[in-house]
């Protein structure tokens, strides 16, 4: 592997590895404050890329006003999609809640592909497409916007859950939800600003990678499990590590097609990340195991 | 003793009914029934939506134009959703519930191999709108006496595709493919055929059809020394394999299959689209062709009346292999069909029949009422000849080098 090979595949999985982790968020975000696992989180990302490409050529937004308006929609989605069908069934049992999460997202797919068609689109760039060169690699600015934009999220979130009022009950009833509600804590209303929160990440995942990779009503449904890797990662608690764990994802795939040697080629990416995947549940798995004998 | 009474009245009744609500309708306003197959969501949508809007056009112009020999027609079309899984289900209905004469579709490879069998066993013509060629290739099982297809097969696109890379002397490639159905039948026919063409693959690389970026496939290909890279898959793949070449600074020519003859395909990869070269059927350049081309007349109204119902631009070769396939039915009916669609529809002996007639027709008929300089039957992919070991009936001259200049399609020599 040629230095410029190395540094491009670290660039290009270090941008996949920005969205998989914001996608990530959004599953760990939903699933510590409810229990539930958000399995239309992915068809959140395809919401922001659809409305935002929509948006700017039928409505002629420019860029940041539908970049705003897209996320803004997107989270009003989540919000009704909790107010609809998760809250008007509070009472079944959490498995019944995640079905209800995957009916979700299929109907979501459904309206999404019957109002914007089949075909695939892309939405501009942010900032023109001329390449600019990295040690070597070349890059589109909209990858250094991924980047930037993965991080300041990230940083944002850590200060909301640390040292707001709000991002402290939704932290209180993510670590108890009886003891939550004995403070005055309304976990029906920590559950709203959840699915709104996490929809809105999506969608803002979904606006800053459509440009680069196009968007179309299903794609919903690989990212979503690409996030659902990262949040794992993260035991679905930790915020940081399923952001590691997105990133370390999207620079696994890109590495192993990179080495092009052996079984490390691109015919056995996806067969890569899966084993990778496995490896660190086990040890997770081993050593949480090993703390709960310890506690 | 009177609960009895009222129950014989009401059995009596409905035994009267029920027969009515089957003869209801007025005997010449009785369709002939089609059955089609096509993946209308899903990641072959793109593909399935065209090939359904065409036949909905077609089904609207004929019935409007007098139906055939009197009698409309009406086409049974189910959605697969891009699942193989389906298609058994759905052409048992279609076979056995709707009683139809004839099935078209369904849209992918892997579709249309999935009901091969059940077609074959069924004894009910298969028009494939798919490319793959194992769909019409005879097995030890199943001889494909009743499956069609009316695409140019991968292995002409191929074939057409080392034609040209020979006449520009090209021998190194570098060729990358999506890992679904339609890049894999590519991968297989490009590696198959390079050395009777004498190019080298100096490398093979994959991605799937949802990856964001290929920048390190691309990487690894312009480090093998490559002189050309060839890309086979269907949107968005081959867009961003264009786009991240530019990003890349790679100067060498990007080949696509026919899985790009799609507007979109420029739309998606912008100025990055420009420079590309691909084989395709004549429809996206079929202002450049001769008048005395058997093909230009069906071609400019095909896609004029396709973008005049449906948008600019968005007349495509796949929706054309279902017009095509919906085509050769049609004349089949119309040539070789003297029943009612009434006395088929209610005698399951006759349906048969009529099946059969439709299936001996389209593999030793339909050439014969072409263009008569040329002989076979012009459709939008190529002109027919089809034949009991030609299933298909095309060869690689219906294809035609396209290159993208200045965001539009022009016609290499």
């Amino acid at each position: 592997m040629t230095t410029d090979l190395f540094v491009q595949s670290l660039t290009s999985g270090l941008t996949q590895g920005c969205i998989y982790a914001l996608i990530g968020l959004g599953f760990t975000i939903i699933f510590s404050v409810t229990g539930i696992i958000n399995f239309a989180q992915g068809d959140f990302v395809m919401l922001g890329g659809m409305l935002s490409f929509f948006l700017a050529k039928s409505a002629g937004l420019s860029l940041l006003p539908a970049l705003l308006l897209s996320i803004l929609i997107a989270t009003l989605i989540g919000a009704v999609l909790y107010l609809l069908a998760i809250r008007t069934a509070r009472r079944a049992s959490v498995v019944s809640l995640i079905i209800i999460t995957i009916g979700a997202a299929i109907f979501i797919r459904g309206i999404a592909g019957r109002i914007w068609g089949a075909n695939p689109v892309a939405p501009p760039f942010f900032t023109g497409d001329s390449p600019l060169s990295i040690l070597g690699a070349s890059i589109q600015p909209q990858a250094l916007w991924i980047i930037g934009t993965t991080l300041v999220a990230t940083i944002v979130l850590h200060l909301f859950f640390s040292y707001t009022m709000m991002g402290k009950a939704l932290k209180a009833c993510a670590m108890n939800r009886t003891a939550a509600t004995f403070v005055g804590i309304n976990p029906r209303m920590m559950a709203l600003i959840a699915f709104a929160m996490a929809a809105a990440l999506g969608a803002l995942g979904g606006v800053i990678i459509a440009p680069l990779s196009t968007t179309s009503y299903n794609v919903g449904a690989m990212l979503g499990l690409k996030g659902f890797v990262a949040a794992s990662v993260g035991g679905f608690r930790s915020q940081i590590v399923t952001v590691i764990g997105g990133i370390m994802l999207g620079l696994v795939e890109s590495l192993a097609v990179a080495l092009n040697w052996g079984p490390f080629t691109s015919a056995y990416k996806e067969a890569i990340a899966l084993v990778v995947l496995l490896l660190i549940l086990l040890i997770r798995s081993r050593k949480l195991s090993e703390e709960e004998r310890a506690g | 003793m009177r609960t009895w009474l009222y129950l014989l009245l009401v059995a009596v009744l409905l035994a009267a009914v029920i027969p009515m609500t089957g003869c209801g309708g007025n005997e010449a306003n009785e369709p002939y029934k089609v059955g089609a197959i096509f993946a209308t969501t899903g990641f072959n949508a793109p593909l399935g939506e065209p090939e359904q809007q065409t036949v909905n056009m077609m089904v609207e112009q004929i019935n409007a134009n007098g139906g055939i020999n009197g009698h409309p027609i009406e086409v049974i079309a189910y959605n697969n959703e891009s699942v193989a899984a389906n298609c058994a289900t759905l052409a048992d209905k279609l076979i056995n519930d709707d009683k139809v004469v004839a099935i078209i579709g369904p849209t992918g490879t892997g579709d249309s191999n999935a009901i091969v069998d059940t077609c074959d066993n069924a004894e009910i013509p298969l028009i494939s709108c798919a490319a793959g060629i194992s769909i019409i290739t005879p097995t030890a099982t199943n001889d494909k006496h009743w499956i069609f297809s009316t695409p140019q097969t991968t292995v002409m696109v191929v074939q057409r595709l080392y034609d040209y890379l020979n006449t520009q002397n090209i021998s190194t490639v570098g060729i990358i493919t999506d890992t679904a159905g339609f890049g894999a039948d590519g991968k297989a026919n490009l590696s198959a055929q390079a050395s009777t063409y004498g190019i080298t693959i100096t490398s093979a690389q994959t991605y799937n059809t949802d990856d964001p970026g290929m920048e390190t496939q691309l990487g690894i290909i312009r480090d093998s020394g490559a002189e050309a890279v060839i890309c086979w898959g269907t949107n968005p793949g081959p867009a961003i394999v264009a786009r991240n070449m530019v990003t890349l600074g790679m100067t060498i020519p990007l080949f696509c299959s026919h899985g790009i003859a799609f507007q979109s395909f420029i739309d998606l990869a912008g100025s990055a689209a420009n420079g590309v070269i691909f084989p395709a059927g004549k429809l996206p350049i079929a202002d450049n062709l001769t008048d005395a081309d058997p093909q230009k007349t069906l071609l400019l109204k095909y896609r004029d009346d396709f973008n005049a119902k449906y948008g600019n631009g968005k007349a495509n070769t796949f929706g054309g292999h279902a017009y095509d396939a919906l085509s050769i039915v049609v004349k089949a009916l119309e040539n070789a069909v003297q029943e009612s669609p009434k006395t088929i529809n209610s005698n399951d002996d006759t349906l048969k029949a009529v099946r059969a007639k439709i299936r001996d027709y389209i593999e030793g008929n339909i050439n014969s009422i072409g263009f008569p300089a040329t002989g076979g039957f012009p459709g939008t992919g190529g002109v027919f000849n089809m034949s009991a070991d030609n299933h298909n009936g095309l060869s690689k001259d219906c294809l035609v080098m396209v290159q993208i200049v200045n965001k539009k399609w022009t016609r290499l020599q």
